[in-house]
């Protein structure tokens, strides 16, 4: 500190005299010291050397296992359009999932009951909205069985957070209760063990649609540029304001290459949906799926970046004592999250079933919980809470479907490899996370 | 400086005691925290010294006490009690989150809001006015993470946080013991930046090289009772040193607590 009269602005480059002797400068963000697009890149290639890589590591990941099962698979059947949809498809019940798990893996906690409590959601909804039982509009069912997926996550949030029993014990017990419950919600009424979503009924062809339906190829179009539209005026104006305030703003260059990456990837995914898919007749358009992902997307984006509720998730993440000492009510925030893990989860549970045409009494939970874990952690979430966003269980998701896909249309590459493959992908991404911590630590 | 007359009263304690069942933490202790002063509390360890600000802070209750705020009696029953008056903590660990930037750190539980909305922009301008205010200028960006920050931002980040609310009063504990010598520096000379903005601050310290270096007022707790309260003029290293261990009078003994001395 000089205390001279002439106080350089904050983020002026001052060199800070109580740096450590001998260690570099913090690595910060380049999005937040960046003034030029080149300071910009040489930031991101520092970090980047430096082990705190972000988001790269998923995307690479993504790359290669896109470029490997490209060239294995016969006839490059792995890029079809067909393909294509099928990898987003499969691929949906994970992110939502995903994004599910996130919230307790912020607050540094775990839930291990997603995997049947989703479904059990799902089992609520179907049994509801079949006419062979209450018969209830499509729409009753799946609030219902959103409801009750997320009375059941404030049970364990009150467990957790009031009797301070450990989320990895609460959640384990809830996943085997869960998975009772899904079989004694099945055993009601005439299709007892296997309720469907095939028929002629109406409320259930809607449940059927949710996965399975697409919109036609113009609204694909139109819905693509109002949400593309939509997200560069949201982030163009706000990055322009930031920078004339004088605030922390990227360099404008910067704010339009987002916004061009943005628009690409959304005409290519419309541009794929619109291909005909079909081997006979015609199959096109973006499926509905796709929708309900993007919207969770922003939903939970927006709760966790833009409200209190989401700074202060970051906050007892990051470290709970601060935020008690803050004022926070961390027992009733930590509820809270375990409470949204549950809805979201129940929101996976309806996906899964629509996916699988119905609910089986052979739902196998265990491995859609671990399935949740891996998609967030592969796509950058910290399980040391505090890190991560919403997106990266898409990120996550996409790569941990890659695998299974590819190698089941590579028929002399034995299905015995895939969980292997998944594995280590998982091992990779879980010790680049723990490693780029230790380092940041350590400066 | 560093006479009680010639300045603002701020806070007033006498005869505060406090016990955790048999064994008596603080007895009859009084002391004046006078507004735009450093006051140091020193004391050996065990001395009370932590039980002392706790009571002030809110955190605990004192058995009895008498306590102004400006001239007026006050009862200060928990942290918020604290707070509303103007008197800000901040401890030995900072409680900083380390995985929030600067401005999110500063607000945090108490974030301004825009149509429910985080308003990121107000808070980022009124925290950097903060920080430059307190003429810390060797962060790169406000938006920086603080687990980034070296330990002396660190520090600087817990203040302006704490003098953000219209504080009156900084408490400090141990603010330099895990610090190196350029960042004691930076943080001692926060400390005056304080002092010259008009506010009351007291640091809790037995590091005796800082508290030389940044007080006006020395006061010194020694088996729960005030041994010696005085300008700091009025004491050397020496005499501080066996009030902390012995709590006798040395031999240029300034008054002791119970000294007509009213601010």
């Amino acid at each position: 500190m000089t205390g001279t009269d002439t106080e350089p602005p904050i983020g002026a480059a001052v060199k800070d005299p109580t740096a450590a002797k001998g260690s570099t400068e913090p690595l910060l963000p380049p999005e937040i010291t960046a003034q030029t697009l080149g300071d910009y890149v040489r930031g991101l290639v520092l970090r980047v050397k430096s082990g705190e890589s972000g988001v790269l590591p998923v995307i690479l990941s993504m790359v290669i296992v896109f470029v490997v099962f490209w060239a294995v698979s016969r006839h490059h059947v792995f890029i079809s359009a067909g393909n294509m949809v099928n990898l987003f498809q499969q691929s949906a019940v994970f992110i939502v999932l995903g994004m599910a798990e996130m919230f307790a893996l912020l607050l540094g906690e775990i839930d291990l009951s997603l995997g049947y409590l989703g479904p059990l959601g799902g089992a609520i909804a179907i049994q509801i909205i079949e006419p062979g039982n209450a018969g209830w509009p499509w729409w009753a069912g799946i609030v219902l069985g959103l409801l009750g997926a997320a009375l059941i996550g404030l049970v364990q949030g009150l467990i957790i957070t009031v009797l301070r029993i450990p989320s990895f014990i609460v959640t384990l017990a809830f996943s085997l209760i869960c998975f009772g419950l899904i079989l004694k919600v099945l055993a009601i009424g005439p299709y007892s063990g296997y309720p469907s979503t095939n028929g002629i009924d109406r409320d259930l062809r809607y449940l059927h649609n949710l996965m399975w339906a697409n919109v036609t190829p113009a609204a694909s179009w139109i819905s693509m540029i109002v949400i593309v539209g939509l997200y560069s005026g949201l982030v163009f104006t706000r990055d322009e304001r930031r920078r004339r305030s004088g605030l922390v703003a990227p360099p404008l260059s910067l704010t339009l290459i987002k916004i061009a990456f943005f628009s690409a990837v959304g005409v290519v995914l419309v541009l794929i949906c619109n291909l005909n898919r079909a081997n006979i007749g015609k199959l096109q358009g973006v499926p509905f799926f796709v929708y309900i992902v993007l919207g969770v997307l922003a939903m939970w984006t927006f709760l966790l970046h833009r409200t209190r509720y989401g700074r202060y998730v970051y906050a007892i993440g990051g470290n709970a004592e601060a935020a008690r000492r803050a004022g926070i009510n961390v027992t009733r925030i930590r509820t809270m999250a375990f409470v949204l893990a549950g809805f979201t989860g129940g929101i996976a549970g309806i996906l899964y079933l629509s996916q699988n045409g119905g609910m089986s009494n052979n739902v196998n939970g265990g491995q859609l919980v671990l399935y949740a874990v891996a998609a967030a952690v592969i796509g950058g979430t910290s399980l040391f809470g505090g890190r991560g966003k919403p997106r990266d269980a898409i990120l996550g998701a996409l790569v941990i479907v890659m695998i299974p896909n590819g190698i089941g249309l590579k028929p002399n590459l034995g299905v015995q490899h895939q969980e292997v493959i998944t594995g280590i992908v998982l091992l990779v991404a879980a010790s680049v996370d723990a490693i780029s911590r230790r380092r940041a630590m350590s400066r | 400086m560093g006479d009680p007359n010639g300045s603002q009263r701020l806070l007033e304690i006498r005869g505060l005691y406090k016990s955790f069942g048999a064994v008596q933490a603080l007895t009859d202790v009084s002391m004046d925290v006078p507004l735009g002063h450093v006051t140091a509390l020193c004391g050996d360890n065990g001395a009370g010294k932590s039980v002392f600000i706790k009571c002030i802070s809110g955190i605990y209750q004192p058995d009895r006490a008498e306590v102004t705020w400006e001239g007026r009696p006050v009862h200060v029953r928990n942290a918020h009690d604290a707070s509303s008056l103007g008197i800000e903590t901040v401890y030995q660990d900072l409680a900083l989150a380390d995985n929030l930037d600067i401005v999110q750190n500063m607000f945090l539980g108490r974030e301004r809001l825009r149509r429910g909305i985080l308003d990121e922009d107000h808070m980022e301008t009124a925290a950097a006015e903060t920080l430059a205010s307190l003429r810390v200028t060797t962060v790169r960006s406000i938006r920086q993470p603080v687990g980034s920050l070296s330990g002396g931002q660190r520090q600087s980040v817990a203040v302006a946080k704490a003098v953000m609310w219209n504080s009156r009063l900084v408490i400090m504990d141990e603010p330099t013991a895990a610090l190196g010598v350029t960042q004691t520096a930076q943080v001692l000379e926060l400390i005056h930046n304080l002092r010259d903005r008009g506010l009351a601050v007291l640091v809790v310290s037995h590091n005796l090289n800082d508290v030389f270096a940044v007080a006006d007022r020395i006061a010194v707790l020694h088996l729960g009772r005030m041994v010696a309260e005085d300008r700091a003029g009025a004491f050397d290293r020496q005499s501080v040193v066996e009030y902390m261990t012995t709590g006798g009078v040395g031999i240029k003994g300034p008054s002791s607590t119970d000294a007509g001395r009213e601010g």
